[in-house]
């Protein structure tokens, strides 16, 4: 049904796939397995049109096709659900499943009974009843899915794309979901589903392909396979030496942080962990699994429904991320662009956004020349390589916009840094110089939060690692514990801890 | 930038970067702007130049000029005040009404003018910040609520019969310069320390370039908006004293419109209406470029409703040349 074979992808200097193969048939669902950054998405965009590949060639039904946009991939017959979906919150069922292509009567007004009842038959057809008089957003997220899913039904898909779909879902709800899917591979269309929930792949697919770093590490039945195999397949074995050592961090070493209940939703579950005076505590697990909103939490960033914190033995529930940095904990936010840089200032603005109750002049003045020196200071110290302080900091290499955030934090008295993907987008050489850097903050007394989704990382920077999933902290490993299988096996498999 | 130019570009390209650069002043274009617009009215109109109508025409604008004051604090967050006219009407209603109907000192009626300026400034700015609402629906609001206050307090009349020496603040002179102009060269200075001098207005420029990075890294965001529409507020209070002072009289239907002047003001000043980048020097070359328009207009005798599209298609024209610094 359908053969990609030979797909390369590179964005500028970055190869992110290698030359990946998948073959998926006609009435089978097919699991795309990979490390968060395997390169499953660029796939998946490359099938859709969304991006066109470096190298590399698509056949449908035998066919070479190429797609220049995704328009033209729906026209093939493919269709996919994202993991954000793409519906419109304000219109019901049937006018999303029909915008842009609404059917017309004969004057040219909406068909809105014809449409009706396209709709009715291809909901009827995966066995699903979804209200169809309300607006979107008062549906269920499973029931969206569906929606989504008659969509592309609804424009003959024959290749359907699920990606991450049980995400969100409640066990219920991904029963349901298995239900609709069994039907439709009755019907005899291909299905592409995108999962790290290992037990769900064993359940509903026939056929797995797993990807490694943009690489194709191969394809199996799952009835031969097994859940340490294909733990195995994606993690590899893979050599980094690029960590610096670990320290030996003592038992007694004093507890900054001590988390004792943050949960995130209510009725969801709750964790606890402590953060130890120079200590990496490393917080994986997939994307969605919770890492960075119970970071956030911590702060006060994340409306959490419960979060009991104590600072050096003192119960304190922070308000906003400016009473955290009054005692001493600061954040590397995930994302540079949105969340870490005003993109439009410069270098010395960047720096300099929280550290003026230091540059005081008169109480209410700010001393100019100390700001600019302190900041010439800080880029030294993490050794930005600017013109000047000056320079706008989105002139700047992606690495040395990670410095200039951590520059930042240089100034105060801290205690705890929140590291969270400190090193994504960043290029081989600023890796390590970060990672010095961190392990040059811990030797000074700071613990670090290290939230990655990089398992390389994780194992050669982390003293001790949480493990999250879904929401919650499932395990903690410490010393020769820390071992990508380890890790991948609590991430996946891993049971979290309901408190009512 | 300019360290990723190859040299072969830089050499092309030399001329027009150059050119580039001064551009890139964010005072340059409204500054070349006053100047073409002053010199084709000079033409237009012989008696432009002197002294008495340049004084005129800064007085003209003193109270648009300094309602821009707190509408550039605001702009620079990313938000907006709408009640601007509004407040300033109610501010000056009830002051003289202190005066008049309930015989209070002056001086006890412009403090509490002030304060229901301010007052009204930090409701605005509570609910954007707190009350997570958007600017504009909330100043909105404010505007209708302050404008209703003033026409039920004062029935829709104007309260006269205050003090006589608060005409000071709207018509006095201080050897030459009207009172007025000078009240807003002060709070122009004002704000020019404010902003460029102290924490605060870096973290006013920072919440407009990107609120959640500024959040994120420990600016007190929802205090420094509380603050910035508190600010907009006593200007609008400001603003009130000196139209009393030179109506004479409070006035509850005065200022309709101002806020958009006002809004006008700042973005000809080369602020941008998404906030993080203008200069409050900006912002008092717009509200003079303004100022400038009216008054030549009016001297060159051109139809009033004319000109209302004149400087609708200046202000187009401004923004369109502007865009993207």
């Amino acid at each position: 049904m359908l053969q990609l074979s030979g797909i390369k992808k590179r964005f500028g200097t970055i190869q992110v796939l290698h030359g990946v193969d998948l073959e998926v048939n006609a009435g089978e669902v097919h699991a795309l397995l990979g490390e968060n950054g395997a390169g499953k998405s660029t796939l998946m965009k490359i099938l859709t049109g969304i991006l066109q590949p470096s190298a590399g060639s698509i056949l449908i039904e035998g066919q070479e096709r190429q797609f220049a946009n995704y328009d033209e991939a729906i026209a093939a017959g493919i269709g996919i659900v994202f993991q954000e979906f793409s519906l419109i919150p304000y219109l019901d069922a049937v006018e999303n499943m029909f915008l842009a292509r609404e059917l017309r009567t004969r004057f040219g007004l909406l068909d809105r009974k014809a449409m009706r009842k396209r709709a009715e038959d291809i909901l009827a057809r995966l066995e699903v009843d979804v209200p169809l008089d309300v607006p979107i957003r008062k549906l269920s997220v499973a029931e969206q899915q569906f929606v989504e899913i008659a969509k592309a039904l609804s424009l003959n898909a024959r290749i359907l794309v699920l990606d991450e779909p049980t995400a969100t879902l409640t066990p219920s709800e991904v029963e349901h979901l298995f239900k609709v899917m069994r039907e439709l591979r009755r019907q005899g269309v291909a299905i592409i589903f995108i999962s790290h929930h290992l037990e769900e792949i064993f359940e509903i697919c026939d056929r797995i392909t797993v990807l490694r770093d943009g690489e194709y590490v191969g394809d199996c039945l799952v009835s031969e396979t097994d859940n340490d195999r294909l733990v195995e397949m994606m993690v590899g074995r893979r050599i980094e030496n690029s960590f610096p050592e670990k320290p030996s961090i003592p038992q007694d070493a004093p507890v900054l942080l001590n988390c004792q209940a943050v949960q995130l939703r209510r009725g969801g579950p709750v964790s606890d962990f402590v953060l130890r005076e120079g200590e990496i505590l490393g917080f994986a697990g997939l994307v969605g699994s919770g890492r960075t909103e119970t970071a956030l939490a911590l702060l006060g960033a994340y409306p959490a429904a419960k979060c009991a914190l104590q600072v050096e033995g003192e119960d304190i529930r922070f308000r906003e991320p400016a009473d955290a940095l009054a005692r001493g904990i600061g954040l590397l936010p995930e994302s540079r662009k949105e969340q870490g840089l005003i993109t439009s200032f410069s270098i010395l603005q960047n720096i300099s956004i929280n550290n003026y109750g230091k540059y005081r002049r008169g109480h209410w003045f700010l001393d100019l020349q100390k700001e600019r020196a302190d900041t010439e200071t800080a880029m030294q110290q993490v050794r930005v390589k600017a013109q000047g302080p000056m320079d706008r900091v989105d002139t700047l290499s992606g690495g040395n916009q990670q410095k200039v955030v951590i520059a930042r934090w240089l100034n105060h008295q801290m205690k705890v840094l929140i590291f969270d993907e400190p090193t994504r987008g960043i290029d081989v050489g600023a890796k390590a110089e970060i990672y010095q850097l961190m392990r040059a903050f811990t030797a000074q007394g700071y613990a670090i939060i290290m939230i990655s989704s990089e398992l390389p990382e994780v194992i050669g920077m982390s003293d001790r690692v949480c493990v999250f999933r879904q929401g919650g902290i499932v395990a903690t490993v410490e010393g020769t514990a820390i071992t990508s299988e380890d890790i991948m096996t609590h991430a996946t498999t891993g049971r979290v801890r309901h408190v009512a | 930038m300019s360290h990723n130019t190859t040299t072969a570009e830089a050499g092309r390209a030399g001329r027009a970067f150059n050119l580039r650069r001064i551009l890139h002043s964010p005072l340059a274009l409204p500054l070349i702007g006053l100047i073409v617009v002053s010199i084709l009215m000079g033409f237009a109109s012989e008696n432009f130049f002197s002294v008495s109508n340049i004084m005129n025409v800064l007085r003209q604008v003193s109270i648009v000029g300094i309602l821009a004051v707190g509408m550039t604090f605001v702009i620079l967050t990313g938000g907006i005040d709408l009640s601007v006219g509004a407040v300033m009407a109610l501010s000056g209603t009830l002051a003289a009404g202190l005066m008049v109907n309930m015989a209070m000192p002056g001086w006890v009626g412009l403090l509490a003018g002030l304060g229901v300026g301010v007052s009204l400034g930090l409701f605005n700015g509570a609910m954007v910040a707190w009350g997570r609402m958007p600017a504009i629906i909330v100043t909105l609001a404010t505007m209708g609520i302050a404008r209703g206050l003033g026409l039920l307090y004062s029935g829709g009349y104007p309260i006269s019969g205050i003090p006589s020496w608060i005409s000071w603040f709207g018509i006095g002179r201080i050897g030459i310069v009207p009172v007025p102009v000078i009240a807003m060269v002060v709070i122009y200075a004002l704000a020019w320390v404010l902003l460029q001098r102290t924490a605060f207005g870096r973290h006013v420029y920072a919440i407009g370039g990107n609120e959640l990075a500024a959040k994120l890294s420990g600016v007190k965001t929802q205090f420094i908006k509380l603050t910035v529409y508190g600010i907009s507020g006593l200007t609008s209070a400001f603003a009130a004293l000196i139209l009393t002072g030179r109506l004479m009289s409070g006035q509850p239907n005065a200022g309709v419109g101002f806020e958009l002047d006002a809004i006008a003001a700042v973005v000809l000043g080369g602020t941008a209406i998404a906030g993080g980048r203008g200069l409050i020097l900006g912002t008092l070359i717009g509200a003079v470029l303004l100022g400038i328009l009216n008054n030549g207009l009016n001297l060159m005798g051109i139809n009033p409703y004319l000109q209302d599209v004149i400087k609708g298609l200046i202000i187009l024209l401004a923004i369109y040349i502007g865009r993207e610094w």
